[in-house]
């Protein structure tokens, strides 16, 4: 269970765009039609996307409408899943496994950099407002350690070097691009293999 | 003894690191959707019983009878309709052997949707895919895409006579939902928490209705289990632990990497072979996680004989899960390797049952405290005996999931605990002891 601060400025309204709701209606078209109520995870990731990666309670209400569902419940399916952001995040939205197969390969040297670099503490908007980190448990990318998704992609095989220049382009806004930073195919072992550790974070 | 490698033509998935091709053309050469339809018109009976043959066994950490739990599913479809629920909600620490199926062998998977759907009466198939797969989720679904645009799938799927359809359903980051019927929780749109069993999904899961639940490596390897034989995939490995399995391999480990190997294969061989070997030398191994979190760790000395397959590694109290390995050599600090795994546990629980939401919580801030070396002699029994308290006494499987790790960490690692305690309590000092107080009051601190 993730403990969550819903934004203290909220917008009044909320509606999907035209295109979200055509969106809305094929996603309908998967369940059955007396389980409208499964619909309530993609309609959460659609609102967030179209508000700028967070959800503002306006949109929970529309929701709940939508399906016919009764508001605390879409409420308590917000807060208990730790994907969907009830305040707003940066625009490159940092998130650093830190779990211990991470943990082990340097992943807390990677949160040091963000701290250092984008801000002092987890859920805080850089001074530019483009940035933002938190830790996160395991992302499923153990055998890429160190790693940190940005948005909707994976930058993996990190050490300190490659981190610092992942975060000074998000900074810039011109984010480098996702996948291995040593330059390996997927998760195949590597053919220069690794002495001591000595490039991991 | 050298065990002799799986040949390279006994291994299912040829394009685990995505060298020859994920597109359906690419796959169609690998031999994916050769006579399916051949396949299928066999007959159910035919399909369960082969697959009962090849003794597969679940790759998503219980290791329960493939064959069996489709027959579990009614013989005939009666007032409620069948359904097929893959999960592909992939979280257990360690673990990343799906992502490379979703997003490499995506068709393997596919085609076990349309067998293992024919064979437990389903007509609808539903992918419950983790919720950070964002970009493994969209390959997957170019994948259905095209395998629609070749009539594999929707109206007589492969011209079977057998109407079939996939949709994926993402998860949002509970590692709950990764529990058979959270998971079934979450896709009825509401939280994921565990139901209890019996009844179940077998006979009532997603919406009331006989449910088979999989998961995504058990199916992915159906197609060719039936294409090779039940029997060929049994001559591969160890009597009841048979056929091939992805293994990965992190943590302290030169390479490390993801690899499909024979059952039964010794630890060593995996890690020195593959992964380049622990780093600083086998010499440096402290332990050795061998399954994903949730299972106990092992000492050296077991890592230097062990093998991996599932009855090997219950015999030594730990498990084979999800075959995700974590190798902590000895230049980590062991408890609070545990002491995060604790963490990930407090983190995710999904709240439902008291002994595991508050004991999670408690067995986390224990071994915070052993790690800073601020811990009493009593702390130590009191942790032991909260996994006591917490394994058993709960709904689904977490509860053990999270008491287990840590009570492999005693069990190996009791001396390294005692050593860092001190002999009186700390409240006795008068020392800011934040431990006491209720956690939810320190959560933004501490979480």
């Amino acid at each position: 269970m993730s403990l969550k601060k819903v934004h203290s400025e909220q917008p009044k309204e909320f509606k999907f765009s035209n295109e979200n709701l055509k969106k809305a209606e094929e996603i309908l078209k998967r369940y059955p039609e007396k389980n409208r109520k499964s619909a309530v995870m993609p309609f959460l990731y659609l609102a967030q996307r179209q508000n700028n990666n967070w959800i503002p309670l306006a949109a929970l209400k529309y929701i709940a409408n939508h399906l016919s569902m009764p508001y605390i419940s879409v409420y308590e399916i917000a807060t208990f899943y730790s994907m969907y952001n009830l305040a707003p995040v940066g625009k490159h939205f940092v998130q650093v496994c830190t779990t211990t197969p991470c943990l082990i390969r340097g992943a807390d040297k990677i949160v040091k950099l963000c701290k250092e670099k984008i801000a002092s503490s987890e859920n805080t908007l850089s001074k530019d407002g483009t940035c933002s980190w938190m830790e996160v448990e395991c992302l499923g990318a153990c055998v890429n350690a160190p790693m940190i998704q940005v948005n909707d992609d994976y930058y993996e095989d990190l050490n300190e070097k490659s981190t610092i220049e992942i975060l000074d382009s998000l900074i810039k806004d011109k984010p480098l691009k996702p996948g291995s930073y040593r330059g390996r195919q997927s998760t195949a072992p590597e053919k220069k293999q690794l002495k001591n550790g000595e490039s991991h974070a | 003894m050298e065990k002799v490698m799986l040949k390279p033509e006994d291994k299912i998935f040829k394009n685990l690191y995505n060298e020859l091709g994920w597109e359906i053309n690419s796959a169609i050469k690998r031999n994916d959707w050769k006579d399916t339809k051949n396949i299928i018109s066999k007959g159910r009976e035919w399909i369960i019983n082969e697959v009962k043959t090849s003794e597969l066994r679940g790759r998503g950490g219980a290791g329960f009878s493939t064959g069996l739990k489709w027959s579990f599913a009614p013989q005939e479809v009666g007032s409620r309709p069948h359904y097929l629920v893959i999960n592909a909600d992939e979280s257990e620490p360690g673990t990343c052997k799906d992502r490379d199926i979703l997003r490499f062998e995506p068709q393997k998977l596919i085609e076990g949707c349309l067998i293992a759907g024919y064979a437990v009466n389903a007509h609808v198939c539903y992918i419950y895919i983790r919720g950070e797969y964002i970009k493994e989720g969209k390959r997957l679904q170019d994948a259905i895409d095209q395998a629609y645009k070749k009539n594999f799938l929707g109206k007589n799927a492969c011209d079977t006579g057998w109407d079939f359809d996939i949709h994926i359903h993402y998860g949002a980051g509970a590692y709950i939902c990764g529990e058979e019927t959270a998971l079934l929780e979450s896709m009825e749109g509401n939280k994921g928490q565990p139901r209890l069993k019996p009844p179940f999904p077998a006979l009532v899961g997603l919406y009331g209705c006989p449910t088979i639940v999989n998961n995504v490596e058990t199916i992915a390897v159906v197609p060719t289990i039936l294409r090779r034989g039940g029997k060929w995939f049994a001559s591969i490995g160890k009597p009841k632990n048979t056929g091939t399995k992805i293994f990965c391999i992190s943590g302290n480990v030169n390479s490390p990497c993801n690899v499909e190997e024979e059952m039964g294969i010794p630890l060593k061989e995996l890690i020195e072979k593959y992964a380049g070997g622990v780093i600083g030398g086998w010499e440096n191994l402290q332990a050795v996680i061998p399954g994903g979190s949730s299972m106990p760790l092992l000492s050296k000395k077991i890592c230097d004989t062990i093998t991996m397959d599932f009855d090997s590694l219950i015999k030594n109290k730990s498990g084979l899960g999800t075959a995700g390995i974590v190798v902590i050599n000895k230049n980590q600090d062991i408890v609070s390797c545990m002491a995060r795994i604790a963490r990930f546990y407090k983190h995710e629980s999904c709240g439902q049952c008291t002994p595991c939401r508050e004991g999670a919580g408690w067995m986390w801030r224990i071994l915070d405290r052993v790690a800073k070396r601020k811990a009493t002699f009593s702390d130590v029994d009191l942790l032991s005996d909260v996994t006591k308290q917490i394994e058993g006494h709960t709904i689904c499987a977490f509860g053990e999931g999270a008491a287990w790790p840590v009570q492999g960490l005693l069990r190996h690692f009791r001396k390294e605990i005692e050593s860092r305690c001190r002999e009186e309590p700390l409240i006795k000092k008068k020392i800011d002891n934040p431990y006491l107080v209720d956690q939810h009051l320190l959560e933004d601190k501490n979480a």
